[in-house]
């Protein structure tokens, strides 16, 4: 299995400088452009959650939306609480008292706290009544997607406690820190980069241990690994809670960067949207969905100020192409240039000796294209592996 | 709810159910027969609507006494499904086999289609005009007024139905491509072209989708967000059936159509598409592959 795990020291080197880098930024720019690449990496984060579930249990959700803004949700609450005794929302559709389930939000300790574990429970709530009656692969995406459906529509309907279509915003100050005091934007944006490299370090671990190896098991051959003892539910439900509780910290991070949550961020199009960003990053690679987040969504910015026209064509495309041409992603590609590399050096160093055999097998399997990981018939080295760890 | 009331609620949320169908029912095919989510197949309805559009635009004069409207359902049948054989051709072969990636490379798709549309008509609704023959009603009783565009588009719906039902198993074409559903490599060995099966099985599929978008644009505006307020029902309506299953969609589509005016009558309307959705998750615990299923041996897929 071609599995982009940290393992060479160069990696980790190249890691330790794109961390540096993310600290140094600040430094270099505006309050505006900060909060901007705040932005990015909390989304950053939410995709490192989608690609434990997505590319490492095969598990596709297109609702990722809907946990990302309940997390966001969670924080949009305290925030408003800090600053108005009784939202102007609530006021407008004549709610005279603070629902009770506002109440305890008042709290920091609570809130920050309760934008995981909401997402993780609801997440629950939907997984195991799926993940128990065996609803997997495609069938999973579309439930998914009716839930995110269903969901917007259920946050825009109940206007006196969600805020309806315009949302939770208008917000001063979070945890009694107000958000205009200088360092507040820089403390977040810290926040947000040190939850990111804990996320990402969080899932190189995990992956790593006898549980990501189940996980991918479920992945390329969940039958096979149902004959040999395991439940597959269970795997899956964590995963799916954990990438749930993920999104829904992203989500936190992201409502006070950016200033407003609304139904529109948990419908649909942003739930795909996760989706092409781990896509386009490399599924399976973690630090690929992360980089993938980052530069989907730099690239959403540069068009949106310059061409806004020509955004949705960009994005479709963008869609395509990766599926046609780069089905493993921008980790892929590097993955498929390095090969490359390897490869022409071989060939003038080995030019005398024969070439090993092995080396040409790793290379090509390298480079082979992504439906092969993902079609039974894989199955056998990861079952093979997870016997072997028993 | 007076009696009256409950019977056109009834009556409407039955030619809601006959416009889901005929989007389901190419969805279904197409995902039976190729493993591929076509999330594009809402934007053909959209390029139905449009089609239909146009030909009032072009032929309203010209042909008079509202048979452009003929003219339209045929027109929007071959557009859809000539760009539908276009994308099976240029992007869905690719994609066999692959669900997750078809589903993304879909949505780029529809993405990529509605921004197209909001280019070329504007990014407001278009109205088309009701031929003067679809306008009025069938009085069966006091008050009991049935509106004929809707006994139209139902007629339309069961026509399209027992289309599909009689080509699937009475011709040649339609039983290859049954064939190729069962089993792929089989009907291969067998001699059928199963790429050339495909194509067509699409190019079905997506022209459904476009008589379906004929007929939406009698109940309202056309827009480019069109295909998008029935695609997530649609599938909902496959998920209930059962893949590749026409009684299954019939029953899904009935089951949907009549079971969202219910409950956003008796609840709110946001209320009722959680209740909805909360019925399906809950159903699917009985019956996980929905209502019909092709009883097959295999444990997984066959492709």
């Amino acid at each position: 299995m071609p599995l982009t795990v940290p393992a060479s020291r160069r990696q980790y080197i190249a890691y330790a400088l794109v961390v540096g880098l993310l600290f140094a930024l600040p430094l270099f720019l505006s309050d505006f452009r900060l909060a901007l690449v705040g932005k990015y990496l909390a989304f950053a984060v939410a995709a490192v959650g989608l690609d434990l579930l997505w590319g490492y249990a095969g598990v596709l959700s297109l609702g990722h939306a809907v946990f990302f803004s309940l997390g966001a949700y969670s924080m949009a609450m305290h925030m408003k609480l800090q600053s108005e005794a009784l939202p102007d929302f609530m006021v407008w559709s004549g709610l005279e008292q603070l629902p009770w389930f506002w109440e305890p939000f008042r709290h920091f300790a609570f809130a920050l706290p309760m934008a995981v574990v909401i997402p993780a429970v609801f997440a629950i709530i939907i997984g195991y009544p799926t993940f128990r009656s065996g609803i997997r692969g495609v069938y999973f995406s579309i439930l998914t997607q009716a839930m995110a459906l269903a969901m917007s529509i259920l946050f825009i309907g109940q206007q006196p406690y969600t805020g309806g279509t315009n949302g939770v915003t208008n917000f001063q100050s979070l945890a009694g820190i107000s958000l205009y005091k200088s360092g507040m934007r820089l403390g977040l944006y810290l926040a947000t980069v040190v939850t990111l490299v804990g996320v990402v370090a969080l899932a190189l671990w995990l992956v790593k241990t006898r549980t990501g190896t189940v996980l991918m098991a479920i992945r390329d051959g969940e039958n096979r690994l149902r004959f040999l003892g395991y439940n597959p539910v269970r795997y899956k439900l964590v995963t799916f809670a954990l990438s749930a509780g993920i999104a829904g910290l992203a989500g936190a991070l992201f409502v006070p960067q950016v200033g407003i949550i609304s139904p529109s961020s948990m419908s649909i199009l942003p739930s795909v949207e996760m989706a092409i960003w781990v896509a386009v990053g490399g599924r399976g690679t973690i630090v690929g969905a992360a980089a993938g987040a980052v530069v989907v969504n730099w690239a959403k910015t540069v068009f949106s100020e310059s061409l806004p026209e020509a955004w949705l064509y960009v994005f479709g495309a963008l869609f395509i192409g990766v599926v046609l041409l780069f089905p493993r992603g921008l980790a892929g590609v590097a993955d498929q240039a390095r090969g490359l590399l390897r490869k022409a050096r071989l060939r003038s160093q080995d030019t005398a000796r024969q070439p090993p055999p092995s080396h040409d097998r790793t290379v090509s399997a390298d480079a082979a294209p992504d439906h092969a990981r993902l079609a039974p018939q894989s199955a056998e080295p990861v079952t093979a592996a997870a016997r072997q760890e028993r | 709810m007076s009696l009256t009331t409950a019977a056109m609620q009834i009556f409407n949320s039955l030619s809601i159910s006959s416009v889901l169908l005929m989007v389901a029912l190419g969805l279904s095919i197409t995902f039976g027969i190729m493993r591929v989510i076509n999330f594009a197949h809402g934007e053909f309805v959209m390029i139905g609507a449009y089609v239909t559009f146009l030909t009032d635009r072009l032929l309203y004069d010209a042909l008079g006494g509202g048979a452009w409207f003929l003219v339209a359902l045929l027109a929007a049948f071959m557009v859809t499904a000539a760009i539908g054989y276009l994308t099976e051709r240029s992007l869905v072969r690719f994609l066999y086999g692959r669900p997750f990636e078809s589903i993304l490379a879909t949505w780029g798709l529809s993405l990529i289609l509605q921004q197209l549309a909001r280019n070329v008509f504007g990014a407001s609704n278009v109205e088309v005009r009701t031929p003067a023959w679809l306008q009025g009603g069938l009085a069966l009783a006091d008050g009991i007024q049935l509106p004929t565009n809707r006994l139209f588009i139902i007629a339309v719906a069961v026509l399209c139905v027992a289309g599909t039902y009689l080509f699937l198993n009475r011709t040649g074409a339609g039983r290859s491509m049954r064939a190729v559903m069962q089993n792929r490599s089989m009907a291969g060995a067998m001699g059928i072209n199963t790429a050339s099966v495909d194509a067509r099985t699409f190019a079905l599929g997506s022209g459904l989708a476009g008589i379906a978008g004929c007929v939406v644009s009698l109940l309202g505006s056309v827009g480019p967000a069109t295909g998008q307020n029935w695609i997530i029902d649609s599938f909902m309506v496959v998920v209930l059936g059962g893949v590749g299953s026409i009684a299954g969609a019939i029953a899904g589509a009935v089951l949907i159509g009549a079971a969202s005016p219910l409950f956003e009558f008796i609840t709110t309307s946001s209320m009722g598409k959680v209740i909805i959705f909360a019925l399906i998750v809950v159903f699917l615990q009985f019956r996980p592959a929905g209502f019909l299923v092709q009883r097959t041996r295999a444990l997984e897929g066959q492709h």
